[in-house]
């Protein structure tokens, strides 16, 4: 019975690896005294992901047309089954997700966690922050009501009085002198290929750096920031940084 | 892998590969297309072709049985045999091995090659991305009706799209008031005050500040026009508000209090067989006087926000081209 499952495993790994990558990915080192503080990271991760799940089936109703786009809106809340609910999540998921972005970053900040050498993954995660913001200025204009096609005109103005590039960048964004069925299209684009396509990618390399470098403990622990793997000192990191691997003879701790 | 040229013995024999018979190939197909369209000089060209690729065929395939061209090797001197003694511990022997390795080449390749096809794909796509938001915008003369429809001194609050492909996304307003004849140039000519209704500071609809003509009995005009669905509500405006970020403006649209940075943008008009015609849209800094006589100070079509006077200016030099 065992063989059944083990057997494919035992397949997959043989081929590619991709079970002990994993098991490098999720069974880590980290401080005992980790607090729940540092799980905020991995929620923010969840509401993206209920953000592009919820994203891609609500593509599959909307028409991004100025004559259709606010028709098939009301047709997901109202007529489709369980629609007022994927198009809800999607909605207030959008809020939960900034929200979570910014707590994060606080504690990232409260916790010093963006010192050497993880200055880089702070960097990362700024640029995260601004596509996010960025998901959230394009997602506004899709209802295509008044509250959306208004909103939209201050914010592109808003960028338009940026000085000497502000008035390109705002026909940019319009795709034109005055939004109409251009800006509609193209933020649509934006929204739902662009940005999600950078967030993947810079998420992949945010997590690449905190798997890399490790947790950091809390600002009162008494342990040092980090610990070594198993039979892998860390040879790049400045001495002290992290504390050496517990001895498999003394036991955990 | 080892290069397999030397093994012999037990291999199939396989002659090398050549790409001779591609060329036999065309020059037969030559031949045959010739004796349908032209037989005595496509097919003539056609057989010379397959003749001499044919040969070179049949020399590739018998070249082994032929045995291989002597190789000669080139010429050398030896550097240090004829460096002068003094200079020999000087200058350092020459590395051994290739100067230019092929695997140097080869990664050089790839890469330029993968930059100059990154680079041919990636013009067009970015310009495909950037240049038609800049280009060929679209210019509209709309038809607002007949002069007379627009009673002298009365405001309207006028309604129309400007793009008929388009249609209720580019409905547009403007605050219209007939100023009645005035004399140019020894003749009597109609003038108006057409204000658009965006606010200059960042977009926002502005309002009429002051009853609508549903409230004091005047009834809404709605012009015969070819495409646009025009109409013009008579209004008693005090000025103009924003409902966005409160501000003010007076009849003529100098600004009187709020965020606002200039005078409210206004549009150009031509009247043709008594009808009212839109044309552009233009930027003020300020307006001078009432009505007819009003002094305008009139700058290109520039977007909210935008100083058009004063020092900050120079914060808007250029700006994208604009109707």
């Amino acid at each position: 019975m065992l063989a059944l499952v083990n057997y494919p495993i035992d397949w997959l790994e043989e081929r590619s690896g991709l079970i002990g990558g994993l098991r490098y990915f999720l069974f880590r080192n980290v401080p005992s005294d980790t607090n729940w503080m540092q799980t905020l990271g991995s929620a923010t991760l969840t509401a993206f992901i209920v953000q592009a799940v919820t994203g891609v089936i609500l593509a599959m109703y909307y028409k991004p047309t100025p004559g259709e786009a606010y028709k098939s809106i009301q047709n997901i809340t109202d007529s489709l089954t369980l629609g007022w609910l994927v198009r809800g999540m999607h909605k207030w998921g959008a809020s939960v997700f900034i929200i979570l972005l910014f707590l994060h970053m606080g504690r990232v900040f409260l916790f010093g966690a963006y010192k050497y050498p993880r200055e880089l993954n702070w960097i990362v995660g700024v640029l995260l922050l601004l596509m996010g913001l960025l998901e959230g200025f394009t997602g506004y204009l899709l209802p295509w009501d008044q509250t959306a096609y208004w909103a939209t005109v201050v914010g592109i103005n808003l960028n338009g009085t940026a000085p000497w590039l502000g008035p390109w960048l705002a026909q940019f964004l319009r795709g034109g002198q005055e939004i109409g069925a251009d800006t509609l299209t193209r933020f649509y684009s934006i929204h739902m290929l662009l940005i999600p396509g950078a967030i993947i990618a810079l998420i992949v390399l945010h997590l690449y750096l905190v798997v890399r470098l490790g947790v950091t403990s809390p600002p009162w622990s008494k342990e040092a920031a980090g610990m070594e793997r198993d039979g892998q000192p860390s040879r790049r990191l400045r001495r002290g940084l992290t504390r050496p691997a517990p001895r498999p003879a003394g036991g955990r701790d | 892998m080892e290069d397999n040229e030397t093994s012999g013995g037990d291999e199939p024999h396989v002659p090398s590969p050549t790409v001779w018979p591609i060329g036999f190939a065309i020059g037969i197909a030559t031949l045959l297309v010739g004796l349908i369209v032209n037989p005595l000089w496509i097919s003539t060209i056609g057989a010379a072709i397959a003749i001499v690729f044919g040969v070179l065929w049949a020399r590739a395939a018998t070249s082994e049985l032929r045995g291989r061209p002597v190789e000669v090797e080139p010429e050398r001197r030896d550097l240090t045999a004829t460096a002068a003694p003094a200079g020999a511990a000087a200058t350092a022997p020459p590395a051994p091995g290739e100067t230019f390795p092929r695997n140097r080449f080869l990664e050089g390749t790839t890469l330029g090659l993968g930059a100059l096809i990154g680079g041919v794909l990636t013009v067009p796509v970015a310009g495909f991305a950037l240049l038609p938001a800049f280009l060929k915008q679209k210019k509209f003369v709309v038809d607002l009706g007949s002069i007379s429809d627009y009673a002298e001194g009365q405001w309207y609050v006028t309604t129309f799209t400007v793009d008929p492909t388009e249609v209720e996304v580019s409905r547009r307003t403007a605050f219209i008031r007939n100023n009645g004849l005035i004399a140019t140039g020894g003749k009597q000519a109609p003038s108006f005050t057409i204000i658009s209704n965006r606010c200059v500071h960042l977009g926002c609809p502005v309002q009429a500040n002051g009853p609508s003509g549903a409230i004091l009995g005047m009834k809404t005009v709605r012009p015969q026009t070819p495409h646009s669905a025009v109409s013009a509500v008579p209004s008693v405006p005090a000025g103009f508000g924003c409902p966005c970020h409160g501000g003010q403006y007076d009849t003529e649209g100098n600004r009187t209090a709020g965020p606002p940075v200039r005078a409210l943008d206004r549009y150009d008009y031509s009247i043709a067989n008594g009808r009212l015609l839109l044309t552009s849209r233009y930027s003020v800094s300020k307006v001078d006087g009432t009505g007819a006589q009003a002094k305008i100070h009139k700058y290109k079509s520039v977007g909210p926000g935008e100083h058009v006077d004063g020092w900050e200016q120079i914060f808007y030099p250029l700006n994208p081209p604009h109707n």
